[in-house]
């Protein structure tokens, strides 16, 4: 849960109630007067903050990245020389390898699709006010409130073979004749731990969904309406590029943050049946509790390579939609 | 969208919010139904979705058999312990961040940033070895140090956010009264953020709760296990058994949904504040 936050990318936090535009101009003026007093206050307060995360995230973030490179292994560590590119290669030839990234893919995919489509639609009808909505959103909100590790465990007792509920309610429903072997099965297996994930992570984009939908005036909503716009078209062509900007980051964080997530999966599956439903993240794991720190960091690395490559290309792609629509905008208004 | 509804838009919308609601609903109405049936009834057919009698038989056997109160206790004590020290270390920083402007500000907060970008399972070999050197492999108080430095980057990011809806002549006001800026931030500030500092607390406190890697790496003994670790210990057992199974389950979730349901309304605006831009 902690490691989503579009907060940080806030340059001008909004300011309520007609407060002075925090920090600035009174900033300016101690600067002038007591600089070096100025300097202890804030190396003070940062101090305690800076000190944790460096000693207990920062120096073993960087000393795994360099055992990427070296022999490292806790089942003989007398040999930790450098090996170069070794630990990537094992990464590369290692039979699972392809099944796993196959798994991540279809595990990020599959997940942020119906995430988005189904919580942008509970947005839009938790727009308007209606009674207990304020009680709707708190029990939709419980799921979040969970450890992926115990939704893993929750959905692997519901998709039991023998004594789940959901063989169970399928067979009364009569849409299956026998109990489905689902977590026995890679394929079957795949759709149970998404099930799980997509109940999971739809609240999330709801939140910030209808929070983004709230920041739409509604006078672009009266216009439309005056223009006899329909629905959908009021959708795709007023709130959508709207709130664009918070979607696309909503998605690209989500994005890193499911592939990122293994909890859910090592909970239900553990990367099983026969390894076959491990993402990258539950298979390093693997392979580090089987000591193999060395290969583990490799992956580690290829996972930062991976995400950064994705974020750039999406946020470019991203920006060239939002450039071509304003510009199609500005031509209909010419035409 | 804002505009009129019709009938049987309402009827869809309704209908589709009211699945989903039950959808939500069911997986934790199901674990704890299970946790109510004696042992043998939740094998068996037809399976039953209101049991004809309840048991607290599964909830007895945790605490008899299994260790569970132990398990948490250590919980309850490493959570709270760094969910407090973190809220206070966090709001230091994120008052820094909020009101002052200097110029490493910007690498601080990318700083805080790549720390939730960056898979942190890459550290867990180096932690390990990092604790042992240390002495603080299988002890509470390294697996507090560990998880106060998880909690600070995104807390800190989340109370800069609560500290800016706060008009700075609040403390200007209290210093010009004789107040240093540490007293200005403690006694006139602090009261005035209060829902956000719980909030944030409660943040941290259900995610060391949660935490599973971190624990499973660093505690090895029985009596220093933390309630994820326990959990973990009967899933890697060869048959899982989902009577203690599902009360624990149980045991583990209520606590952390009765703090969110708390706090859920300032948590989501902690999470939502700065994304919406428009």
């Amino acid at each position: 849960m902690s490691t989503t936050s579009t907060s940080g990318d806030r340059k001008a936090p909004p300011v309520r109630k007609g407060g002075a535009p925090p920090g600035r101009g009174t900033a300016g003026r101690r600067k002038r007067e007591f600089t070096t007093r100025r300097g202890l206050v804030i190396a003070a307060f940062m101090a305690p903050a800076a000190v944790f995360v460096a000693v207990f995230t920062y120096y073993p973030m960087i000393a795994g990245s360099q055992m990427a490179f070296r022999n490292w292994n806790l089942t003989d560590l007398t040999d930790t020389s450098w090996v170069g590119l070794k630990n990537f290669r094992d990464v590369f030839t290692d039979p699972a390898w392809s099944t796993v990234l196959d798994n991540t893919v279809l595990w990020v995919v599959g997940s942020i699709v119906p995430q988005l489509v189904i919580g942008f639609a509970i947005a839009l009808w938790l727009r308007r006010r209606f009674r207990f909505r304020g009680l709707y959103q708190a029990l939709i909100f419980f799921p979040w409130a969970i450890s992926g590790f115990l939704i893993g465990i929750l959905f692997r007792w519901l998709f039991n073979s023998e004594f789940g509920v959901v063989n169970d309610l399928l067979q009364r429903a009569g849409l299956i004749d026998e109990p489905i072997a689902w977590l026995a099965d890679p394929r079957t297996a795949m759709i149970a731990v998404l099930v799980a994930n997509v109940w999971y992570g739809v609240t999330f984009f709801a939140i910030m969904i209808l929070a983004a939908l709230q920041s739409v005036p509604d006078e672009l909503y009266e216009a439309a309406a005056l223009d006899g716009a329909s629905r959908t078209r009021t959708l795709f062509q007023i709130t959508i590029p709207y709130i664009r900007v918070t979607l696309a980051l909503t998605v690209l964080l989500r994005v890193i943050w499911i592939f990122n997530f293994p909890d859910l999966i090592f909970g239900m599956t553990g990367g099983g049946p026969n390894n076959e439903t491990h993402i990258v993240t539950t298979w390093m794991i693997k392979i580090t509790q089987q000591g193999d720190y060395g290969k583990a960091s490799a992956l580690g690395l290829l996972v930062v390579a991976i995400l950064l490559v994705f974020a750039v290309f999406f946020l470019l792609a991203t920006r060239e939609r939002g450039t071509a629509t304003h510009g199609a905008k500005k031509r209909g208004v010419r035409a | 969208m804002i505009g009129k509804e019709t009938t049987a838009g309402r009827a869809t919308k309704f209908t589709f919010l009211g699945l989903w609601l039950v959808f939500s609903l069911f997986p934790l109405y199901w674990i704890t139904i299970t946790s109510l049936k004696a042992p043998g009834d939740i094998f068996t057919f037809p399976i039953a979705y209101w049991p004809e009698r309840f048991s607290l038989e599964n909830y007895q056997g945790l605490f008899g058999t299994a260790d569970f109160g132990t398990y948490l206790v250590n919980s309850l004590v490493v959570a709270t312990v760094a969910g407090v020290v973190a809220t206070a270390i966090s709001t230091l920083s994120a008052y820094v961040l909020a009101r002052f402007e200097f110029r490493t500000k910007s690498a601080l907060l990318m700083a805080a940033l790549v720390t939730q970008m960056i898979p942190s399972f890459i550290a867990l070999g180096p932690l390990y070895l990092l604790m042992t050197d240390l002495r603080l492999v299988d002890n509470r108080l390294g697996l507090i140090l560990v998880y106060i430095a998880v909690c600070v980057p995104f807390c800190t990011v989340m109370l800069r956010g609560f500290f800016a809806n706060v008009p700075d002549a609040l403390e200007e006001a209290a210093m010009i009264d004789g107040l240093s800026r540490f007293g200005a931030l403690v006694r006139v500030l602090l009261p005035v953020m209060r829902p956000g500092i719980v909030a944030a607390f409660i943040f941290n406190f259900v995610n060391c709760w949660n935490e599973l890697f971190l624990s499973v790496t660093l505690m090895n003994s029985d009596e220093n296990k933390t309630v994820p670790t326990a959990l973990n210990g009967f899933i890697s057992s060869f048959n899982i058994d989902w009577g203690s199974m599902s009360a624990a389950a149980v045991l583990t979730i209520l606590p952390t949904m009765v703090l969110f349901a708390f706090a859920s309304r300032h948590i989501v605006q902690g999470l939502t504040s700065g994304a919406v831009k428009g």
